[in-house]
């Protein structure tokens, strides 16, 4: 895993990445264990990343997830299972809810911001 | 400039029509080489695209007349005649008869029949109910039971790109250690379906295609079956594959690793080293 700094800096000097994701504004929430980060994007700019300190704060969809799971995710040749967060969502590694639409409307885009955590290229 | 100096493939595609349950379908193939007939279905949702490397692949072509069609819907093959006026869903006994058509439309004498995915699954039930007309089967990402992971509406709705959708869902299938172009190439042919079609494709390969209550009536000294499918496939698992197998006495299956759900196009060198020993095999049946 990347720090937090460097994970927006991934995702946000892939200038293709940023332009696929350019009509998405919004907040979303990240589980690892027992904490969540709001990502919030502005025009497929990540604008921060913050902890969540109190349950009124949300986003509009979370995907959440134990941490040896995204640490498997974030391998740079991650293992069968773990390599994509529909394989993992199909194992039932990862639980993802809340208003799905627009993760659907954008589900490359999201699968590759949360890669950008990791080793791989992608 | 002559033909000659052109760097054509050894591909050649043609269409014909076919008949099933009075509607005409107006089909779309591709063939290269002669020899022991190998008929080869696409995935869900794609096309016949999947197969050229086989196609271009004279260690291939050599022995097998290789065969790839685009089924209706999907390619260059229409949708019958008021497509419109009806929803897209493919059925076990419409899925048969298509393929039953073509290859007597198409004159093949005792084929092999090769699928990938809902391909992987219907061959199973040709290697139950046609037999003798199928010198053997080869099952690639193929089970005869599978479990729905998400749902199928979100294929096909006005609020969500239905090509986009379909190229993020099955990227899920592709192994990250696949060359790149590959992968983005197989994810191009999901860009291109028709509205609705990957999902109704989806009904056959979730639901309607079912046969793991039949699987076990297979006669493998009839009709040989062969089983691949690759590590990382999350949709055809590695342990989906291997029920099948023990349900069908006789099968032959093999696991690929480093590859995922369609691996004649997401790593066709690596697919190669594991086909090519199969169809060696049959062509000494």
């Amino acid at each position: 895993m990347q720090s937090i700094n460097n994970w927006i800096t991934r995702v946000n000097s892939n200038k293709r990445l940023v332009h696929r994701g350019r009509w998405i504004n919004l907040t979303f929430t990240f589980g690892i264990d027992d904490h969540d980060f709001l990502i919030k994007i502005n025009n497929g700019v990540i604008t921060s990343i913050k902890k969540r300190t109190v349950l009124t704060q949300s986003g509009t969809f979370r995907i959440h997830g134990k941490s040896e799971a995204w640490e498997k995710h974030w391998l740079k040749i991650p293992p069968k299972d773990y390599h994509d967060i529909f394989a993992m969502l199909a194992k039932k590694i990862i639980v993802i809810d809340g208003n799905l639409i627009p993760l659907m409307q954008n589900l490359q885009y999201f699968k590759d911001i949360i890669i950008s955590n990791g080793a791989s290229d992608f | 400039m002559k033909n000659k100096d052109v760097n054509f493939e050894d591909i050649l595609g043609r269409y014909l029509s076919i008949t099933v349950d009075d509607e005409v379908f107006r089909i779309y193939a591709e063939e290269a080489g002669e020899g022991i007939p190998l008929i080869c279905l696409h995935t869900a949702g794609s096309d016949s695209r999947q197969f050229r490397h086989m196609l271009n692949d004279k260690e291939f072509t050599k022995k097998y007349r290789v065969i790839a069609f685009d089924l209706p819907w999907h390619g260059k093959s229409n949708p019958p005649e008021g497509y419109h006026l009806k929803e897209y869903k493919l059925t076990t006994d419409l899925y048969k008869k298509i393929i039953m058509s073509f290859c007597k439309a198409y004159k093949v004498d005792n084929p092999v029949i090769m699928g990938c995915s809902m391909g992987g699954r219907v061959v199973l039930h040709l290697a139950l109910e046609q037999s003798k007309f199928f010198r053997a089967v080869i099952a690639l990402e193929g089970s005869d039971k599978l479990e729905a992971y998400y749902d199928l509406d979100w294929l096909h709705r006005p609020d969500v790109h239905g090509g986009e959708i379909q190229a993020a869902f099955v990227s899920s299938q592709i192994a990250p250690q696949s060359p790149v172009n590959y992968r983005h190439e197989t994810l191009w042919h999901y860009m291109q379906g028709g509205p609705g079609v990957f999902k109704g494709d989806l009904y056959f390969y979730w639901h309607d295609g079912d046969f793991e209550d039949r699987s076990s009536l297979i006669d493998t000294n009839l009709c040989p079956v062969y089983l691949l499918s690759g590590e990382y496939d999350c949709s055809c698992t590695p342990e989906r594959t291997k029920a099948t197998a023990q349900r069908i006495k006789g099968s032959k299956a093999t696991i690929i690793p480093g590859t995922g759900h369609f691996p004649m196009s997401e790593n066709p060198e690596l697919f190669k080293t594991y086909i090519q020993p199969v169809l060696e095999e049959i062509s000494k049946l």
